[in-house]
């Protein structure tokens, strides 16, 4: 059901801005063309932001800092209740979008989709956007350089985040 | 602040991995994540000028504007540096509701539109963000999404009775991120507003 639905949708939306804009009189090919032209210069417009923030997060992953994080942060994480096991998770979803759902699919293999710890994570990883990429991307395609509050917003909202995903979970699965 | 995270991914990485012997993957990560860093991009073209073609045919159309119109009061007071019904505010509602579906490839495009579209509203210099660009990008970050479906789709393999029920755990979750979020950002905003063009 819900396959279905979230498969339809892209056709239906493409169907239903053609449509209006033909009962509006648009000659919808011809717009169509000119406005797709800018994709192109957008897309490049990106690659420098990306490289930059792609390669931080590529490096900082496979130099195993976030198992140190872990054991750093450990005395912190049985203080609010959070198994060392959601910690990698916390911290790569604001980082990597395949990253995190790797780490969500390790998880869920060695526990099992029915066990809490694999439904906290679901519930983490679901509730997230990757912070970083977002950021490089949407600054970087209209040249901000200096990006001021989004950065500690971002990173509040990820922390608020994680800390409501545990608590809630708390409430639903335990 | 972003010179600073940069500094400390990369100085970090590689004191880290110098101490555990991870240097050689580290090295690899380098090369590979620039490598698909362009990939990714490349794979952005098609899709980006696809949702910008529709979008011209939405603005031609008056959909744009009928959209903006419909937000407005709302929209209004998240970023009130936007005028009444101008199309950004369309724009935001694209991206916000394409971030909902579950539509990444569709929000990004309205994403970025929608950032040029605040570009003309910046009272600061041009790469400096105004105060309405990080308002914007902090409801972004915060991801809502009603049904994620990549999630859902591990739990059913990994032999989940009863997937849906993170759904509603996960809606809290991403609504209440958002509301501290939003409200921090506006706090920030208060203390330090547009610095203006001056240094």
């Amino acid at each position: 059901m819900i396959g279905t639905v979230s498969l339809a949708i892209i056709p239906l939306l493409v169907a239903f801005f053609v449509t209006y804009g033909a009962f509006h009189k648009v000659p919808v090919y011809e717009t169509f063309t000119e406005g797709a032209k800018e994709g192109f210069e957008i897309s490049i417009r990106i690659i420098p932001y990306l490289i930059a923030m792609m390669v931080a997060v590529a490096m900082f992953r496979a130099s195993g800092a976030i198992d140190l994080l872990s054991l750093a942060f450990e005395p912190i994480l049985k203080w609010i209740g959070m198994p060392a096991d959601l910690l990698p998770l916390a911290i790569t979803r604001s980082l990597s979008g395949s990253g995190a759902r790797g780490i969500f699919a390790e998880i869920a293999n060695t526990y099992g989709g029915n066990n809490p710890i694999t439904k906290t994570a679901a519930v983490m990883l679901g509730s997230s956007e990757t912070t970083f990429y977002v950021l490089s991307v949407y600054f970087g395609a209209i040249g901000v350089k200096k990006f001021r509050h989004a950065v500690a917003a971002g990173i509040v909202a990820d922390l608020a985040g994680i800390l409501v995903a545990l608590l809630v979970s708390k409430l639903f699965f335990y | 602040m972003m010179n600073w995270i940069w500094l400390f991914f990369i100085l970090s990485s590689v004191i880290i991995s110098l101490f555990n012997g991870k240097i050689d993957e580290v090295s690899n990560a380098i090369l590979s994540s620039a490598q698909s860093a362009v990939i990714i991009c490349f794979g952005l073209i098609g899709v980006m000028s696809l949702w910008l073609g529709l979008m011209r045919i939405a603005q031609e159309s008056g959909l744009i504007k009928l959209i903006a119109h419909f937000l407005s009061p709302f929209l209004k007071r998240l970023f009130p540096s936007i005028p009444k019904n101008d199309p950004v505010q369309a724009d935001i509602a694209l991206n916000v509701s394409a971030n909902a579906l579950g539509l990444g490839n569709a929000a990004t495009p309205f994403g970025i539109k929608a950032m040029e579209g605040l570009k003309r509203f910046n009272p600061n210099k041009p790469d400096v963000a105004s105060d309405d660009m990080c308002t914007f990008l902090t409801i972004n970050t915060a991801g809502i999404q009603l049904i994620p479906v990549s999630v859902i789709a591990i739990l059913m393999t990994t032999g989940s009775e009863n997937p849906g029920e993170i759904l509603l755990p996960t809606l809290i979750t991403t609504f209440s991120a958002l509301c501290i979020g939003v409200a921090f950002v506006k706090c920030l905003i208060k203390i330090s507003p547009n610095p203006g063009r001056k240094k």
